[in-house]
């Protein structure tokens, strides 16, 4: 185990991330290779499976400490769900954590869950490497 | 006392994950908050949970939590999966058998990968991330292991009372005569005890543990929910023996 010394600005740090299925929708093959893919890339995810409510979701990315939550959506309630995530990231003081989510979406409805705050919504066809990009360059913004 | 410490010791959730952070990152601002914790500290029941890969460690864990939340204890989780020895990252799956505490203010779960750690136990995160658990007010830290191999044992060092969780199918009674992780148990456990084969087992292992360590040996069904009292019971009696 190694101390890190003084002079190093900022403390080794491996992304951590937590996928999720969230709402009644049993679609989980997606969601999988999502988590998969991180891994691969070195990105420490945990992997939280179906039917997850907001509030499961919420806690365990508080005491899991995570950078980010993905939310895997096939069930046509991201408006509502997304929004329901959000309030309790804030009311429990963590709305630095990043949400993204991914899943069939319409495109007219992502400006809305935009302002929500969710920071990327990546739909059917997107390509694993622009989810892996989006965790390990887009969450550094965040200092 | 400094910010951290206060919001710590009074049960703030999100301050105690924010500190075990920094002690897996090696983070030199930990030091003089886990400083400040310690007269907080030794207060807690740490029970490790070790065992081979699927015997039904995490889901052993979800129906004992049950059990202590009856007894209006509040549990604390370290739960440790493997790093990739290729790429680094790792698939932290545990949560996803203790799903009837997630939203529980009383339980506090914290995934943690081994990042390479020796035997796959990163002692060290794990021996100030328990006084992390322990300031924070939890009454019993379960500390569940990878799926062990036969010469894994690290997690006795840090646990007071260590329960080794095994299936009816983990082999006869020479595949127990050998060394390693059976010899760390001081209680045993027979998981998936609706399974053909656990009477036989659960005896193999009580004439083992007369030999070797006088570890009593309870049946457990996680999945029927059956032999859980019984076990918190022998988990306690054995604690009080081995408190220091």
């Amino acid at each position: 185990m190694t101390r890190q010394t003084k002079q190093s600005p900022r403390p080794l740090h491996r992304p951590r991330v937590l996928v999720a299925k969230i709402g009644l929708d049993g679609h989980d093959r997606g969601v999988k290779l999502v988590a998969k893919a991180l891994r691969d890339a070195g990105i420490e995810v945990i992997y939280m499976g179906l039917h997850n409510t907001p509030e499961e979701i919420v806690r365990s990315a508080v005491q899991e400490d995570v950078d980010a939550i993905g939310l895997s959506i096939l069930s046509a309630a991201h408006r509502t769900l997304f929004k329901e995530v959000m309030r309790l990231l804030k009311k429990q003081r963590a709305d630095d954590i990043a949400v993204f989510g991914g899943g069939v979406i319409p495109s007219e409805d992502i400006p809305g869950l935009k302002r929500l705050g969710v920071r990327a919504v990546f739909t059917p066809g997107t390509p694993l490497e622009a989810i892996v990009m989006f965790v390990k360059e887009g969450l550094k913004s965040k200092g | 006392m400094s910010f951290p410490v206060r919001q710590i010791r009074n049960g703030d959730f999100r301050a105690a994950a924010k500190l075990i952070t920094a002690i897996e990152r090696g983070d030199p601002s930990a030091v003089p908050i886990l400083k400040a914790l310690a007269p907080y500290t030794g207060r807690a029941q740490v029970i490790g949970i070790t065992g081979p890969v699927g015997a039904g460690k995490s889901s052993l864990i979800n129906e004992l939590t049950t059990g202590y939340r009856h007894l209006r204890r509040r549990v604390g989780i370290l739960a440790v999966d493997p790093t990739s020895p290729v790429t680094g990252g790792a698939i932290l799956g545990d949560r996803i058998r203790m799903r009837d505490h997630l939203t529980d203010p009383g339980v506090f779960i914290r995934s943690l990968a081994a990042r390479g750690a020796p035997g796959g136990l990163p002692v060290l995160v794990l021996a100030e991330a328990l006084h992390v658990l322990d300031a924070l007010g939890m009454d019993v830290i379960f500390i569940e292991t990878i799926g062990i191999g036969q010469d894994q044992t690290a997690v006795a060092s840090i646990a007071r009372t260590t329960a080794v969780v095994v299936n009816p199918t983990l082999g006869d009674e020479v595949q127990l005569l050998k060394a390693g992780f059976m010899e760390i148990a001081d209680i045993f456990v027979v998981n998936k005890a609706d399974l053909p084969g656990a009477d036989r087992m659960a005896l193999q292992l009580a004439e083992l543990s007369d030999a070797v360590n006088p570890a009593p040996v309870f049946k457990t069904s996680a999945l029927k929910h059956e032999g859980l009292d019984e076990l918190i019971k022998g988990l306690n009696d054995i604690g009080k023996k081995t408190r220091r």
